[in-house]
């Protein structure tokens, strides 16, 4: 049995044991001068449970995503996660818990290669970042690099350095770094822009084929990439959350496609 | 896991795969004392592997970490002062007579605790401001050992701090002060390219690179930060001790301004990129500082302009090749390798 799929059967076992929140939201606003970005947002997400933020641009998602990370700390509420309270935790602190994100505008190591790139997130959801002994080929945590790598389809460019990638390799890249060590809940911040229809269907099938155990919201414009891959959709709108409810409520809902899709099928 | 295990053979791989270059280099320097009389080999090359290892201090925040910090001569010093504090010296009033196995592990200790208070002060701050702060920290610590005379004899220093005679060798000897220099200058080389590749230094460079990133990832950036500098120190002081042994004094003169930012010209000069470009940076600047006197005087210039030949060979250098000598090195080869053909390999290389 791979490493992996040990890690797989035990955060499975975990996730069916905790029935609580992943994700608790209560009241979060955040304000930058005057602007509130966030504005009383609450929100509870399952263990395990996918869900989608749909929004116009400026409608606070990646802030939304930023204060859950720790990047910035709320103006005011409380960010809950796996039942702790986080709020004031910094950003290492949640990632060790099991949180990951990845970035909208790739956020990656250029100088270095597809391999430290991911040996690194894995090297940092674990003990020893501040070893000074080499790794060798066959340590656990290179191998279990190794296998990220060829989860998200990178396995031929391992040595490349990231500033060789395409972008669309880069994007692969950064998924990879948000499924290093054992992941419990991910933030994924349009994970599809950019990419072209076989590289959306690749992206789907990642997100779709992740242990149930791990939940996630993704934040994504394209509504056929959504809809897929996620259980509930909830709506952003000038840094509120109006509605929630399952991906066929909101595909149909006569705001949400006057809102968000500009009223297209009317 | 079953890994494939490597062929069995007698020679590791990376003796193998060492460059022709290295072992040159290495070879010559052995044979050093073979070759170049004892002025040679104390003072000119001695010297340039204490700054070197100084610089390499240096080099590794600045070049993996990217903080420029400009205490790492006031660390050096530090641990100078400690091995004439805790060990021998002519001023029998403040210094105890610790034997040596004890007062130089202190000495590096004491100053990698130094470094790390400079380094929780410096790492919250980013570019300019690393520069002021230690910049700050190095004049502070020039005053307060020439003003302090409990401890650091203020204004004179010490004199007659002189090595201990390990294994019946004298090793203020030009010969064996070479090879103590050599082998500390070696090592601390190896180990910064060994550590630049470990978790810990490629988390460094993630660091440097990406901070926002590298906390996402389960790092604390701050703590790596000032680990680096702890890290770093270790080196410098090293160096420091090497430094007060050879010229068998310390005085505040050691960490003065001029010598602190001297450390930053050698740094700069041989290159932040690879951990080899202190070591040719401080080199240059020995040779320059060594021989640019009977340069002036022979041009009819008085000989302690000295200063101004560093200084305008700092200029040509940060001018056409801001990466350091370093640098121009890496241009001249890769426009090597450019003018070949790429059809035939052959018409660059003569």
């Amino acid at each position: 049995m791979s490493l992996l799929e040990a890690r797989r059967n035990i955060g499975d076992m975990l996730g069916a044991a905790g029935t609580g929140n992943a994700l608790e939201l209560r009241g979060v606003t955040r304000m930058f001068g005057a602007l509130a970005a966030l504005t009383d947002v609450t929100l509870s997400v399952k263990s395990g449970e996918r869900r989608a933020v749909l929004g116009s641009n400026g409608a606070g998602k990646t802030t939304l995503f930023n204060c859950v990370t720790g990047d910035f700390l709320p103006t005011s509420g409380t960010i809950r996660l796996f039942g702790e309270d986080v709020t004031k935790f910094p950003p290492y602190e949640r990632i060790r818990r099991g949180l990951r994100r990845t970035y909208q505008i790739s956020l990656l190591f250029n100088g270095l290669s597809v391999l430290d790139n991911v040996y690194l997130a894995c090297r940092g959801v674990s003990r020893g970042r501040y070893s000074l002994i080499r790794p060798r080929r066959n340590d656990a945590l290179m191998q279990s690099a190794f296998e990220l790598i060829e989860a998200v389809h990178l396995g031929e460019v391992a040595e490349t350095k990231v500033a060789e990638l395409s972008y669309g390799q880069q994007r692969q890249l950064e998924i990879a770094l948000a499924l290093a060590g054992a992941p419990r809940f991910i933030l994924f911040d349009e994970p599809a822009a950019g990419l072209s229809p076989t590289e959306r269907s690749e992206l789907v099938q990642i997100l779709t084929s992740l242990p149930r155990h791990i939940g996630y919201i993704i934040i994504e414009h394209d509504m056929d990439v959504a809809l897929r891959v996620a259980d509930s959709v909830s709506m952003m709108h000038n840094g509120r959350i109006f509605k929630e409810g399952l991906p066929s409520e909101i595909e149909n809902d006569p705001e949400v496609q006057q809102l968000y899709l500009g009223g297209g099928h009317g | 896991m079953a890994g494939k295990a490597r062929p069995a053979s007698d020679v590791p791989a990376w003796l193998v795969g060492m460059p022709l270059s290295y072992w040159v280099v290495g070879i010559v320097l052995l044979f050093m004392p073979v070759l170049a009389n004892d002025f040679v080999l104390f003072q000119i090359l001695g010297w340039s592997f204490i700054l070197g290892m100084i610089a390499l201090s240096l080099m590794f925040l600045g070049g993996y970490g990217g903080m420029v910090s400009l205490a790492q001569m006031s660390i050096a010093a530090l641990a100078g002062y400690m091995v004439a504090i805790l060990g021998t010296s002519g001023v029998q009033a403040i210094s105890l007579h610790w034997p040596w196995w004890l007062y130089v592990p202190v000495a590096i200790i004491v100053a990698a605790i130094f470094a790390t208070m400079i380094g929780a002060l410096a790492v919250r701050t980013e570019g300019i401001y690393t520069i002021m702060i230690t910049l700050a920290i190095a004049a502070a610590f020039f005053y307060f050992t020439r003003q302090n005379y409990t401890i650091f004899n203020g204004y004179s220093g010490f004199a007659n701090v002189v090595p201990p005679e390990l294994f019946g060798i004298n090793w203020r000897r030009p010969i064996p002060f070479y090879y103590l220099a050599l082998f500390c200058a070696a090592i601390s080389y190896l180990v910064v390219v060994y550590v630049s590749r470990s978790p810990f230094g490629l988390a460094l460079q993630g660091v440097r690179d990406n901070p926002r990133r590298m906390a996402a990832l389960g790092f604390n950036v701050v703590m790596h930060r000032v680990v680096a500098y702890t890290f770093a120190s270790v080196i410098a002081a090293v160096a420091g001790i090497l430094l007060v042994w050879q010229n068998a004094q310390i005085s505040p003169g050691t960490a003065g301004l001029p010598a602190v930012i001297d450390i930053l010209v050698i740094a700069i000069v041989g290159g932040l990129a690879r951990p080899i470009g202190p070591f040719i940076g401080a080199l240059i600047y020995v040779l320059l500082r060594t021989f640019s006197p009977d340069v002036l005087l022979t041009l009819g210039l008085p000989g302690d302009r000295f200063k101004l030949m560093i200084g305008l060979g700092f200029l040509a250098v940060v001018y056409w090749s801001p990466d350091g000598v370093l640098g121009l090195w890496d241009r001249w080869r890769t426009h090597r390798r450019k003018a070949a053909d790429p059809l035939t390999g052959q018409g660059g290389a003569p």
